[in-house]
């Protein structure tokens, strides 16, 4: 049955168009002794006050509100696929809260953070063990700082070696996450992208048509963003290893293979975790991420530091001299790094499998009930083997029969109480496509709720277009004009910068 | 004033008064053909489609993009050919002038004609439905001049300048006429006795593939720019650079300051341009003469044509000359993303040199990225 639901809908203004001169939320007293002058040099005072909202505090707080409400994802159902949207167990968030973790500073000695230190190690044994590679590190705040933090590692190997100036090239895919070009040309990389064979799998023979003793490495994801498991990865592999390059496995799609492959034992030198997709963190613009890097021993002199060591039973830190240096600030975003140990500690090994098998099963079951809905297709249908954690469908036959397209049904579709859903990653190959993610969190009555969405919005599509081109019709906003975000004299993020280009005059400044 | 009123900023009554100004063109017997497999309605094809009792489909996919666009621009000025080419197709509360008045039946002048009086009365962009050939017919007039977007309504439409449906050319051009500098140049292609060959340049609104492609960050055409920026500073001295023609080479060109002849074939020497336009003759003996040699080719877009198709004077024997290792390739992304199948074609009259031209081959896509493509023949 479909739900009802509209969200909140305020025609809130932006706070610097709020309030009234003079007006504030908090005044304090004058202070006791004056300060002087000379605390600020002359030279850093502004001539002219800056242009701050002025406005009351419950104003402020009314606002913000608002603002909150307005949210228009991460409250409905969410299948937001190639994201895992995982459930965040409460006492985890609850434990990361406390003081004795929250208020830790990062340049407190050593000797009164050995618990905060122990869970660092302990996590990374955990994670050798899930890999078979031989250190992790937790610094690098994200999946693609992982990436970049492989690109400079492997900058950092070849220049060892006396290589790197001949080692100029990254191989990827091209259905590798975007980030492992990018990072790769942000190290100064040459990449060469790996195009798709009839089948959907990245071609081996187009692999080794190109590696070479230029080649410094290879960053791949597996199973891919179209839920395909590349049985011919260890050739992969080998194929790379044979000309001398490095093999990095971007693990962001590990869910559906936890506890059921080990990276080193398929050949690769680094690997990288999402903490925050797999391991039971929050994500999707609800805080700090992790990106966990584990590499061999080969590689690990290599790190950024600093790294957690185990000493006579005395957890320390040190740096590690032939390293990158740093990719981010100090160890990372432990926080983060407690709940993935708690979940992890919760979950167990055999819970880790059972919930990579759920998530096998679960999109498997989707993959049924929506194959069964008209105008529904997927991604190579040709290729017979079972999807992994997640499925690239097509709405292709669909739009050529109604002109609707995938966007038009992803907004008609929040209208339910459903979390719009993720599309492809760059480049599009599948006409209209849509990516939902089912993952081991989400009840059976709630990926049932979802297909039913689907399906219903498809059908009123047939009967009222108009209804579905339109929409969405209970959501915060409807049609965003987005033409303004690829032209630079009308983009702005800034107030100062959308009165200029709107000719609204100055901001006062 | 509230957040979203601010953030759309339309405002359809300054289109009328001082803004961007469109031309609208169709030709109203483009597409008759297409169902009964006849490759165009040019000349004796459309005596056989009528024949064969083809009846009119363009009109329709004309109405719709207009329909369409006039949701989002309720009010609009345009200018406009005669009925059956436009006039008869305009929304209610549109202000139509007619330009040019065809007379039955219709033919090729009549779209020449009014793209003429669109270039003098200055209109910003030329909106037109047809295929290849109504294209190529309006590019050639427009030289490049002015911006153009076709509505898909022909058999053949291999060319850039047609949207991927009515709808998206409606969503297009109102996006064009809110950011009327946004363009880039696009080959336009039609059937010629010896296969699809690249006829013309012509400017097309630069916004993108439509809605569903909008948060790609980076426009494919500035890669190419880049790129070719990049090829150029990578050119060793004293080595001949043979540039084969299209737009995107014409970047290598561009980058080096020297003019590019876009149809014909160039040759560059440490940064100079020491032949333009070049025959075979030439080129073979420029190669005899200058020593190696690299061939700086683009991809012929919708089928992929390397070799074989607007640079026949690149021949087997000059392809011998310069050896196959000896060859770049060069393409935006999102012209090799559009290729169905996703290969290669070459198309030279010699088995031996199409052999060892084909197999896998990297093509550069921007300044150090590649993709790895299959060449057949």
């Amino acid at each position: 049955m479909i739900k009802e639901f509209h969200a909140a809908r305020w025609s809130e203004p932006l706070i610097m168009e709020m309030g009234g001169p003079g007006r504030r939320g908090f005044v304090p007293p004058e202070p006791i002794a004056d300060p002087g002058r000379d605390l600020v040099p002359d030279g850093l005072r502004r001539s002219i006050a800056p242009d701050l909202p002025e406005v009351s505090e419950p104003e402020v707080l009314r606002h913000y509100l608002h603002l909150s409400q307005q949210v228009m994802g991460m409250v409905g159902i969410s299948l937001f696929g190639t994201c895992t949207m995982k459930y965040n167990p409460r006492v985890s968030q609850q434990l990361a809260r406390q003081d004795f973790l929250a208020q830790i500073h990062p340049h407190q000695d050593d000797a009164t953070v050995q618990g905060l230190l122990e869970i660092v190690h302990r996590f990374d044994l955990m994670l050798r063990e899930m890999s078979g590679m031989d250190r992790f590190i937790f610094q690098p705040g994200g999946g693609a700082a992982a990436a970049h933090t492989h690109a400079m590692v492997t900058r950092s190997y070849f220049a060892a070696r006396g290589e790197l100036g001949t080692r100029r090239e990254i191989v990827t895919s091209a259905q590798a996450h975007p980030c492992n070009p990018a990072t790769a040309a942000a190290a100064g990389f040459e990449v060469i992208t790996v195009p798709l064979g009839d089948d959907g799998l990245p071609s081996l023979d187009a692999l080794r048509s190109v590696v070479s003793e230029r080649t410094a490495a290879l960053m791949i994801n597996n199973p891919d963003d179209m839920g395909l498991y590349n049985p011919q990865i260890k050739q992969w592999v080998d194929a790379v290893h044979e000309v001398g390059g490095l093999c990095f496995y971007d693990h962001a799609n590990f869910n559906g293979v936890m506890g059921r492959i080990r990276a080193r034992e398929l050949g690769f030198d680094a690997c990288m975790f999402m903490l925050h997709k797999t391991f039971g963190v929050a994500k999707g613009g609800g805080g700090p991420a992790v990106g966990a890097y584990g590499c061999s021993a080969e590689l690990e002199p290599h790190l950024p530091g600093p790294l957690v060591d185990l000493d006579d039973g005395v957890y320390r830190r040190r740096e590690n001299p032939g390293g990158v240096g740093r990719v981010r600030e100090y160890l990372g975003n432990l926080t983060e790094v407690v709940k993935a140990y708690a979940w992890l500690v919760a979950m167990g090994s055999d819970g880790v499998r059972e919930a990579a098998d759920i998530s096998v099963l679960a999109n498997n079951y989707m993959e049924t009930r929506l194959m069964a809905i008209p105008g529904v297709s997927k991604s190579y249908p040709g290729m017979t083997k079972h999807r992994m954690e997640m499925t690239r469908y097509s709405l292709g036959d669909y739009t050529a029969e109604t002109g609707l397209t995938a966007a038009d049904v992803q907004n008609r579709m929040t209208d339910f109480g459903v979390d719009a859903f993720w599309m492809s990653h760059e480049p599009w190959i599948i006409p209209e496509p849509f990516t939902p993610e089912a993952g081991e969190a989400w009840s059976v009555e709630e990926l049932d709720y979802w297909i039913d969405v689907l399906a219903h919005v498809l059908d009123e599509g047939r009967r009222d277009p108009e209804l579905v081109r339109t929409a969405p019709h209970h959501q915060v906003v409807a049609k965003i004009d987005g033409s303004s975000l690829d032209d630079p004299n009308r983009w702005a993020t800034t107030w100062a910068a959308y009165r200029r280009k709107n000719n609204l005059g100055s901001d006062g400044a | 004033m509230t957040t979203s009123s601010s953030a759309q900023g339309s405002r359809p009554g300054a289109r009328v008064a001082g803004g961007a100004r469109i031309g609208i063109v169709l030709n109203p017997i483009a597409g008759m053909g297409g169902r009964m497999a006849l490759h165009g309605t040019d000349g004796a094809a459309l005596a056989a489609a009528r024949a064969a009792g083809a009846v009119p489909v363009a009109a329709e996919r004309m109405r719709h993009a207009l329909d369409e666009l006039a949701v989002l621009e309720p009010e609009l000025a345009v200018l406009v050919a005669g009925a059956p080419m436009g006039a008869d197709l305009v929304p209610p509360g549109w202000h139509a002038t007619v330009v040019h008045q065809p007379r039955q039946p219709t033919t090729a002048n009549d779209t020449r004609q009014t793209a003429r009086e669109f270039v003098a009365a200055g209109v910003d962009l030329v909106l037109f439905g047809g295929g290849d050939g109504t294209a190529r017919d309006i590019a050639e007039v427009l030289a490049g001049r002015v911006p153009m977007l076709g509505v898909p309504c022909g058999v053949k439409m291999h060319s850039g300048v047609f949207a991927t449906g009515p709808r998206s050319a409606a969503h297009v051009t109102a996006r064009f006429l809110s950011s009327p500098g946004r363009r880039r140049p696009v080959d336009v292609l039609d059937t010629t006795s010896d296969g699809v060959g690249r006829m013309a340049t012509a400017l097309v609104p630069d916004l993108g593939e439509g809605v569903q492609h909008g948060k790609s960050s980076a426009s494919s055409g500035s890669d190419v720019a880049a790129l070719g920026r990049w090829l150029a500073g990578r050119m060793q001295p004293g080595r001949q650079y043979i540039l084969g023609p299209g737009t995107s080479v014409a970047h290598v060109s561009a980058a080096l300051g020297v003019p590019s002849s876009l149809l014909g074939v160039d040759v560059v020497r440490d940064g100079t341009l020491i032949a333009a336009d070049v025959s075979e003759a030439a080129l073979l003996a420029l190669l005899a003469d200058g020593g190696p040699s690299t061939l700086i080719l683009g991809v012929v877009g919708g089928q992929g044509f390397l070799l074989g198709r607007g640079n026949q004077q690149l021949s087997p024997a000059v392809l011998r000359r310069i050896g196959p290792d000896n060859i770049e390739i060069i393409a935006s992304a999102d012209k090799v993303a559009a290729l169905d199948p996703p290969v290669l074609q070459v198309d030279v009259d010699d088995v031996e040199l199409a052999k060892d031209l084909c197999g896998f081959r990297k093509v550069w896509t921007g300044p150090r990225r590649s993709l790895v493509m299959r060449v057949v023949a």
